[in-house]
């Protein structure tokens, strides 16, 4: 189906249903329950996994494929936020106009950092693009916002004022991003007996959005094109040796994968029209790259999961207090139970960085593949378990992880 | 005149604490070829050494006087602190007066041991790894020990004062007939890394330590067949850099407040000097760092921020790229260092 082979398209498949049935997915308990609290399907978190989800496959294009290790590319997400907001500021709140000018406008500066960055390779790369990254920043935050020249709209965050031109806004249409007409903070509830699942105008295009980039993101993985970033990953070297020149490749990967990120900032203004310049701080293109790591760099479904179990657990961890958890350890003794929960005390609510670094090193330590290679292993050691009495002279042989 | 030198003085601390960080990540580079993404939260660590130790030593148990009053009439509380009690009360203060001097001595031995364990216990393993994998491994370290500060002395900036011998200003400029007033803190500090910086390199130059160690940098397998445990060395020196960044963190206290991510701020600058300096350059390193503080304080005046608005926030970024593209291996970059 759209030229994929069979095991991609049954990937695209359960990566379509998963994301459009998502809101009950992620709803499993109903809603006066004491599990509640896990829930994970409403709007607002549902979007940041779509988003984050496009922006990590994105990155995967480049980290996963070339092995350029970008340190920089929450720079691009910004951009695509900026220039989307602008475009809500001078045309209208119509999310069509600002998410294409966000993937032009990122894809242009990605163009302009990559044709420099790309001239080095390894850890000066990641140093280069962190610097840039860093610089946009700087400029976003406070050089860019003088009372002159406000492009950003400084510590404030730029954002949409009743006396903003907004030429082509209709005079029907809602004042809130909308796709022609159609509010993206529309919400529809519908209650089955105690459960209520929200359906999110809003996700549901960033969900297509996603599974659009997704499409695209295999069809890359799959092309000549896509095959000689993997060369270039593999050994850069042996291709300039053979005469090919490497650099239109990986400047094509970098473009891409900076479009990719502008989407997403796009699609996040979209949601939420506001665009600060904290998005483009190192820490945001860590978190990416904390994301397509933990997911599995290299693979297609990787850098989706990764952005889903850290935005999930982010925002699950955050809400744990002590009050929760000395519900759930109330079978224990006394005594026991405070222990128990001290220990546990500084990695929920306010310490769940701390759980996120530890994760993320166990995973580089023990698991470079990511989840994705957890999951093969685990499934090997699965299949070894039921053949051992078969005498199966296949066991143990697994995929290797791209 | 005057205003030139402030500016060049004002660069020297900044640059100081670039040069030190910069210093111990070439030294780690240089001798492991690691990166070491965590090298900002060591400098961390050792500002919050200063921190700890003044706790310590301010920790005091009360007395009821009964000669002062309150203003309810009840018998004042007076707190003295342990180390007022013990070695006498002028001694006492003194003791507690000069904390953040005292911590150095305290910093240098936990620093080594925090070097000795993260290499022994981690980095160890990551040698035959990829980059990007050390990269990796090192960032996640680094948010680990930025959270676990956090955890135990909040995300607030602790204030560390200096002894108040060193806590005023001081014209330097008297003895050549010119009005340059400027803390004397900082001067301090700056003359406290210059003698590290020496230190460092007088050790890597004449002992028989630190030749070994040089001859390891530049052809570790050769230096390894000759029965010399190179490993063993390279242990050592990374726990020598972490001290090195720890004591550059310890004597900063009183320049600005530590806080639990000033690591992580000063880690994105030292990474550009190194890289400016040229990977794998000691003096690259320490040159590159003077050089970017001092260009970042001029930076900062007002003449400069007002003709380019922002300056002070880019200049730096701005120089890395210039440099880099036009002498891609920095400025005193060694060739075949980081070439694949």
């Amino acid at each position: 189906m759209f030229g994929l082979d069979k095991k991609d398209t049954s990937l695209l498949i359960v990566v379509a249903l998963l994301t459009l049935l998502a809101p009950f997915i992620l709803n499993p308990f109903p809603s006066d329950s004491a599990m509640a609290q896990f829930n994970a399907g409403y709007p607002d978190l549902m979007q940041r996994f779509v988003i984050f989800g496009i922006f990590a496959v994105g990155f995967n294009i480049l980290f996963g494929l070339t092995g350029y290790l970008s340190f920089g590319h929450a720079a691009f997400l910004g951009v695509g936020s900026y220039s989307a907001v602008w475009m809500f500021k001078l045309l209208s709140y119509n999310i069509i106009p600002a998410v294409v000018l966000a993937v032009i406008i990122a894809g242009l500066f990605s163009l302009l950092i990559g044709f420099i960055s790309l001239r080095r390779s390894g850890i000066y790369f990641s140093i280069l693009t962190l610097a840039f990254a860093q610089m946009s920043f700087a400029l976003a935050y406070s050089v860019l916002s003088n009372p002159k020249f406000n492009l950003t709209n400084g510590e404030t965050g730029l954002q949409v004022y009743a006396d903003d031109p907004q030429w082509l806004h209709g005079a029907n249409m809602p004042d809130v991003p909308h796709l022609f007409g159609l509010s993206m903070r529309s919400t529809y509830t519908l209650e089955l007996g105690p459960w209520a699942f929200d359906f999110n105008t809003g996700y549901y295009i960033c969900a297509i959005v996603m599974m659009v980039a997704f499409y695209l993101a295999i069809r890359i993985f799959r092309s000549p094109f896509g095959m000689m970033l993997r060369a270039v990953k593999s050994n850069q070297q042996r291709m300039n040796y053979t005469g090919l020149n490497t650099r239109p490749y990986t400047l094509a990967a970098f473009v891409i994968s900076g479009m990719y990120a502008g989407l997403a900032g796009g699609l996040m203004a979209a949601m939420d029209p506001l665009a600060g310049a904290e998005r483009m701080q190192w820490t945001a293109s860590g978190e990416v790259v904390l994301m397509t790591i933990l997911g599995g760099a290299g693979t297609l479904i990787g850098p989706v999961l990764g952005a889903g179990f850290i935005k999930y657990f982010e925002n699950i961890f955050s809400k744990i207090n002590d009050n929760v958890l000395h519900g759930w350890f109330a079978f224990l003794p006394d005594g026991l139970e405070d222990f128990v929960v001290t220990i546990i005390h500084p990695f929920v609510g306010k310490g769940w960085h701390l759980t996120l670094g530890l994760l993320f090193m166990m995973v580089v330590i023990f698991l470079p593949g990511g989840l994705v290679e957890g999951g093969q292993r685990l499934a090997a050691w699965v299949r070894s378990k039921r053949n051992k009495g078969q005498d199966d002279e296949t066991t143990g042989k697994t995929e290797p992880a791209e | 005149m005057d205003a030139f030198l402030i500016q060049i003085l004002n660069g020297l601390d900044k640059g100081s604490a670039y040069a030190l960080i910069a210093l111990g990540l070439t030294l780690i580079f240089g001798t492991l070829g690691v990166v070491n993404f965590a090298h900002g939260a060591l400098f961390m660590v050792g500002a919050f050494c200063a921190v700890t130790l003044q706790r310590v030593l301010t920790l005091s148990f009360e007395t009821v006087d009964e000669t002062q009053k309150d203003f309810l009439g009840n018998p004042l509380k007076v707190k003295t602190p342990y180390v007022e009690s013990w070695f006498g009360p002028e001694a006492g203060a003194w003791i507690i007066d000069w904390a953040v001097p005292l911590a150095v001595l305290i910093a240098i031995p936990i620093m080594l041991l925090v070097g000795y364990v993260m290499e022994r216990g981690l980095i160890k393993h990551f040698y035959k790894r990829p980059h990007a994998d050390q990269i990796l491994v090192t960032f996640g370290l680094a948010i680990v020990i930025q959270e676990i500060v956090k955890y135990f002395f909040g995300a607030n900036p602790i204030q560390t004062p200096p002894p108040d011998a060193l806590n005023g200003v001081a014209n330097l400029g008297a003895a050549l007939g010119m009005e340059i007033v400027y803390p004397v803190w900082r001067i301090v500090y700056f003359c406290f890394s210059v003698l590290i910086i020496g230190g460092i390199f007088a050790f890597l130059q004449f002992t028989t330590f630190g030749m070994v160690v040089r001859a390891g940098m530049a052809d570790r397998e050769t230096v390894g067949l000759l029965g010399i445990n190179i490993d063993r060395k390279f242990t050592i020196m990374f726990g020598i850099a972490a001290a090195v960044a720890g004591l550059a963190g310890v004597m900063y206290g009183p320049i600005n407040p530590p806080n639990y991510h000033m690591g992580m701020d000063f880690l994105v600058l030292s990474f550009v000097v190194v890289v400016v300096g040229g990977m794998g350059s000691l003096p690259g390193a320490v040159l590159a760092g003077f050089l970017l503080g001092i260009l970042e304080s001029f930076a900062s005046t007002t003449w400069a921020t007002t003709t380019i608005p922002g300056i002070n926030q880019i200049i730096i970024y701005l120089v890395a790229i210039i440099v880099l593209l036009t002498r891609p291996r920095g400025l005193m970059g060694r060739k075949g260092v980081m070439e694949e």
